[in-house]
């Protein structure tokens, strides 16, 4: 698989947003989503339709948002539990007994949850890796950390598909494993994967060193986002800490 | 990649709590950062980085469980055992990062409790075991594997129990700790055990036709017996 596999390209003014923004703006966004109290329901309600209005600007078809954040299911299954686990005051819901309290947490992990993917899907759309890379650069980010991140995201592609090409190898040969005991082929070639990555980063670092390595990922020369960029950037995420701060004085 | 999250999401943590582990993700990077560069000498970034597109790439292997269930490998202990612990832990960071950023998995406000849990806490406990018990490692592969084992489950299972300490201090569910902490630890051992299966095995098989590439063998007299 590779890393832009969620990256949709385009031109919108969200798309040319220079990454850094992009990403202060949907860390401090989902911040301001996790902040607000759970009993302000209206507040989750303008959260979406802030990010609604985003999509507008983004113009990728909500269908996609959709099916993409179905990734969260595991958390949704959570969040209806829990009305049915938490304690006491309980209440009747259509004949059946349902803890108030839990079926607050629920909808507060189901809401904020829901909205943390739709922002990170949201990001992931618009931002092709390897500007993402560039923007944590931009953002200070430490320079060791940048170069792994970039060459991960350079050779991710490469490593799975070796790992996709001796899985199809093993199937041919009538591998068809169902427990755990039965993985032994598998953890082999996990070894074997490794090895291969191993080897291919010491040619890589060979070659870049040929090339004239100097130890850090030359940065491209940036003009700056500038204050009306960045103001552009951020206003979704003022916008939800309006809403917050709202919430949290009103509740 | 399986289509399902696996790591926490927004809204399961409150955002002071969220801040906390934040910070406390980002000092033990920076720490990790300085230690990592001694660890790697000279070739540090691309091995690193070949190193985290491995992590990264196991991750989208899935093993079978049982019938219809399968897992997949989460790679702190493995990555420890093979680069260090220093390496393993920004490799796991950085996969983790891309992951929240790239692929929406795990929330952005619980990103630095999932770097905590996994890379760090995760990673620093499988290694302490493997080191602890290093001396079964050099001596046989049967104690080489059975010490990896250990590593990765100790390491998964710290990994479940730093994430029990951040519900303890900032939880938003409506589950009693206690409740929690016995449904998502014995999860997390059930999960250890498939872990420490593939990651003694991948050991194993590493440390047979490269031994001198295994980080936690390193130094001691390579039993030429390993090799098999």
């Amino acid at each position: 698989m590779s890393a832009t596999v969620l990256h949709r390209p385009g031109d919108s003014p969200v798309h040319r947003l220079p990454p850094e923004v992009k990403v202060v703006g949907a860390f401090a966004a989902v911040l301001c989503v996790v902040a607000t109290p759970r009993e302000a329901f209206w507040a989750f309600g303008l959260h979406l339709v802030v990010l609604l209005a985003v999509w507008a600007v983004v113009r990728v078809p909500l269908g996609w948002y959709a099916r993409r954040a179905l990734i969260e299911v595991p958390f949704v299954l959570l969040a209806f539990v829990l009305p049915f686990t938490g304690g006491a005051p309980r209440t009747d819901v259509l004949g059946v007994s349902v803890s108030v309290d839990g079926a607050l947490a629920g909808w507060n992990i189901l809401a904020k949850g829901t909205l943390g993917v739709l922002v990170s899907l949201t990001l992931a759309a618009t931002t092709h890796p390897r500007d993402l890379v560039v923007g944590l650069q931009r953002l200070r980010a430490p320079r060791l950390l940048t170069t792994i991140a970039s060459l991960m995201l350079r050779y991710a592609e490469v490593i799975a598909a070796e790992a996709r090409r001796m899985r199809t190898a093993r199937v041919c040969r009538g591998h068809d494993p169902r427990f755990l005991w039965q993985a032994a082929a598998t953890a082999r070639g996990i070894g074997v994967l490794f090895l291969r990555s191993y080897e291919r980063g010491e040619r890589v670092h060979l070659a870049m060193l040929a090339r004239g390595w100097t130890g850090a990922m030359p940065v491209p020369p940036s003009p700056g986002a500038g204050p009306w960029r960045w103001l552009a950037g951020v206003t979704p995420a003022l916008v939800t800490a309006l809403v917050c701060g709202t919430a949290l004085w009103t509740t | 990649m399986s289509t399902l999250a696996m790591h926490a999401s927004d809204g399961l943590l409150d955002a002071p709590t969220s801040l906390l582990f934040g910070a406390v993700a980002v000092s033990g990077l920076a720490v990790a950062t300085v230690r990592a560069r001694r660890e790697l000498d000279d070739r540090t970034a691309p091995l690193a980085g070949l190193v985290a597109a491995f992590v990264f790439a196991v991750q989208m292997l899935n093993f079978p469980v049982l019938p219809g269930v399968s897992g997949h490998l989460l790679g702190g202990a493995l990555a420890a055992i093979l680069v260090g612990p220093w390496t393993g832990a920004l490799c796991v960071s950085v996969v983790l990062v891309v992951q929240a950023l790239l692929f929406a998995d795990g929330g952005l406000t619980a990103l630095g409790a999932n770097i905590t849990n996994m890379a760090l806490l995760g990673t620093a406990a499988g290694y302490l075991v493997a080191v602890a018990l290093r001396r079964f490692a050099t001596r046989s592969r049967a104690g080489l594997l059975a010490v990896a084992f250990t590593a990765a489950l100790v390491n998964t299972v710290v990994a479940a129990g730093g994430f029990v300490v951040e519900y303890a201090i900032g939880g938003q569910g409506a589950v009693s700790l206690g409740g929690f902490a016995a449904a998502l630890l014995g999860v997390h051992v059930l999960i250890g055990i498939g872990e420490g299966v593939i990651t003694a095995l991948t050991v194993g098989a590493v440390a047979s036709a490269r031994p001198d590439l295994v980080h936690l063998l390193r130094g001691a007299p390579v039993a030429r017996e390993l090799a098999r």
